[in-house]
């Protein structure tokens, strides 16, 4: 019995003595940087909640493939891009903040909304897309490591391909190629005729 | 047991049970938890929204005493024509799907001991955490003469959107050919630091087409503004700024823009050096915060005090201030800041009642002027906590207003994006 007690009164002790470690751990852990969550809450006035832009030109970021959004934001913050706003945003942030921010949108639904489109150009648009695009973006430029162009707002499509075509953004690899085969046999109405396809896409 | 022991057990069982509580809290503590959101503007919205999206078992309602919201930022857009009241204004249902329970009343006193909002019909409701959100108030009598009774009837200021909006389009639209407008802008701090200088933009907008030989006085009680230099170059490729013939005028205070007095039947406006008459005159008046702010003891001055890790009143515990009542330099008093503001209290009230720390805030502001036809500029910040000085600072490096001299593509792609910046705003506070 005293043997038993003294044993129960050693465990006590050192079940104590751990929870007073636990207890001098707590109080003193400093408040944490702001979570991934927390940082991409303040993109939504522009993006939409969660990313999902409800337009009509700022582009939805839910579902962005993570590499994507990290290296559209070094871009901006390297003044790479023909931004308006991006890159003063962008200089806010360390490569760590950007990558916990792209994983937040990448677990986010994209979510559509149907958009006014010209369904002849939109039918042109995807005899195009199939032909020139579809390689790299896959699946009718739906979320992946080529971006999001599938339901994607048309405004911002056109921009960007305004910015690629008059040399202010950089191709990326085989791309150029590309939109000047398209522009080759559908003349002024390629672009018009992909972005009327992203956008008609639900 | 020493003493010294049995303080470390006992401080050691409550951080035991801290822990066990974490991710369960209305499992352990029984009864959901209810915060109620006093204000329907985008602070209050955005708070009741994000609370119910980082924890669907607190139980919110917000407390607002209009049954729709108008918005005040694209309001000077009704102003030129381009837009109606009716685009700006929004129902709450947006906010009852998400499982806000909605009140159309006033609220007239929070009681902090017994954690009760009190509204104007008699009711008592109980919370757990309170979050305010009121906007403005006018400090009637800075300038004589002018009061809220000749605001709503004759001399509007239409600094919260609504029925004043409306009646300075009607007055613009029916002067003469010619007219003279006035806007006397307020002193700092004041909602929306660009404002006043867009809605002189707008009126110049709607001139141009309609009234090409108007002038547009702004009186101003400051010697500089918000976005001054993009607006003077958007005002001199548009409106003809700096020759004989523009459309708009700016009278800094060093140059005799402060008002003094108004005489509203003749609308003559007094200022320390001369007089000035108008056809139409806008009269934004300086500002504080909104009534309720007052009435629960939550100002020091003009505005609300907040910690700013958290945004809770430093007056009153369990109460969160937010947007253009609280005090919250170097953030401006502007919607996006709201926004941003509402989602740190949410963050920080959810911590709370899950025992944790907060987290570090964020915050981020973006402000687009519609300046005319193809002309937009903004002005974006992302702020972080010094909380060293327990100050709310811009990230170095980072943000700032739009470049000068930026190409005529650009410019008219900020319009499209104030736009867009305008519907998600509107969808992340209350769709």
């Amino acid at each position: 019995m005293e043997n038993m007690k003294r044993d129960k009164t050693v465990h006590r002790g050192v079940c104590h003595l751990l929870l007073a470690m636990l207890a001098l751990v707590l109080p003193a852990a400093v408040s944490a940087e702001p979570s991934g969550q927390a940082m991409s809450f303040t993109c939504a006035g522009c993006h939409g909640t969660d990313g999902a832009s409800v337009g009509p030109s700022m582009p939805a970021i839910a579902g962005m493939d993570p590499e994507v959004f990290v290296d559209a934001m070094q871009a901006y913050r390297q003044d790479e891009r023909n931004a308006s706003i991006m890159n003063r945003i962008a200089k806010a942030y360390t490569d760590e903040q950007l990558k916990e921010m792209a994983w937040f949108f990448a677990s986010q639904r994209l979510r559509l909304f149907p958009q006014p489109h010209d369904p002849v150009l939109a039918e042109q648009g995807a005899r195009l897309h199939e032909e020139y695009c579809e390689k790299c973006h896959e699946k009718g430029g739906r979320p992946g490591d080529a971006g999001t162009l599938a339901g994607q707002w048309m405004p911002y499509l056109h921009y960007s391909m305004e910015d690629f075509i008059n040399g202010k953004r950089k191709w990326p690899r085989k791309m150029q190629r590309k939109v000047d085969a398209a522009i080759e046999a559908a003349g002024d109405k390629a672009i018009p005729a992909l972005v009327n396809y992203y956008g008609s896409q639900q | 047991m020493t003493n010294l022991k049995r303080r470390t057990f006992i401080r050691a069982a409550g951080a035991a049970a801290a822990l066990g509580t974490l991710g369960f809290p209305s499992l352990v503590l029984g009864a959901a938890r209810r915060v109620v959101v006093v204000g329907g503007g985008v602070g209050g919205c955005t708070a009741a929204k994000y609370l119910r999206k980082l924890d669907p078992s607190i139980a919110v309602t917000l407390i607002e005493s209009k049954p729709a919201y108008t918005s005040c930022f694209m309001s000077n857009e009704v102003l030129s024509g381009e837009r109606t009241l009716q685009s700006l204004t929004f129902g709450y249902d947006g906010l009852r799907g998400h499982g806000i329970e909605v009140l159309q009343e006033t609220v007239v006193g929070i009681d902090p001991e017994r954690r009760q909002v009190k509204t104007a019909g008699g009711r008592a409701i109980d919370y757990d955490a309170c979050v305010v959100s009121p906007g403005i108030g006018f400090k009637w009598g800075a300038i004589e003469g002018y009061d809220e009774q000749v605001a709503n009837e004759a001399i509007p200021h239409a600094w919260n959107a609504g029925p004043q909006t409306q009646l300075l389009r009607d007055q613009i639209e029916a002067m003469p050919e010619g007219g003279h407008v006035i806007i006397v802008a307020p002193p700092d701090p004041f909602k929306c630091p660009p404002g006043p200088y867009e809605r002189a933009s707008q009126i110049a907008l709607y001139c141009k087409h309609h009234k090409p030989r108007a002038k547009i006085t702004i009186l101003d009680a400051k010697d500089a503004f918000s976005k001054q230099a993009l607006y003077i170059e958007g005002w001199t490729k548009l409106y003809g700024y700096g020759t004989d013939n523009s459309l708009i005028q700016w009278v800094s205070a060093a140059g005799g823009g402060a008002v003094e007095a108004l005489d509203p039947s003749t609308r003559t406006l007094t200022g320390l050096v001369e007089e000035f008459q108008g056809d139409v005159v806008n009269i934004i008046p300086p500002q504080k915060a909104g009534a309720i702010a007052f009435a629960a003891d939550l100002v020091d001055g003009d505005w609300c005090p907040v910690n700013k890790r958290t945004f809770e009143s430093s007056r009153h515990k369990g109460i969160y201030v937010l947007g253009d009542a609280s005090s919250a330099a170097t953030m401006p008093k502007s919607a996006y800041a709201a926004n941003s503001q509402a989602k740190v209290a949410a963050a920080a009230i959810v911590a709370g009642f899950q025992g944790k720390e907060p987290d570090d805030p964020t915050f981020v502001n973006t402000c687009y002027s519609v300046v005319g036809e193809d002309f937009g500029i903004s002005v974006a910040a992302v702020y972080r906590l010094n909380a060293e000085t327990n100050t709310i600072e811009s990230i170095p490096g980072s943000g700032g207003v739009s470049p000068a001299n930026a190409s005529p593509e650009i410019r008219k792609r900020e319009v499209s994006y104030a736009h867009s910046w305008f519907k998600n705003v509107i969808n992340d506070m209350m769709e």
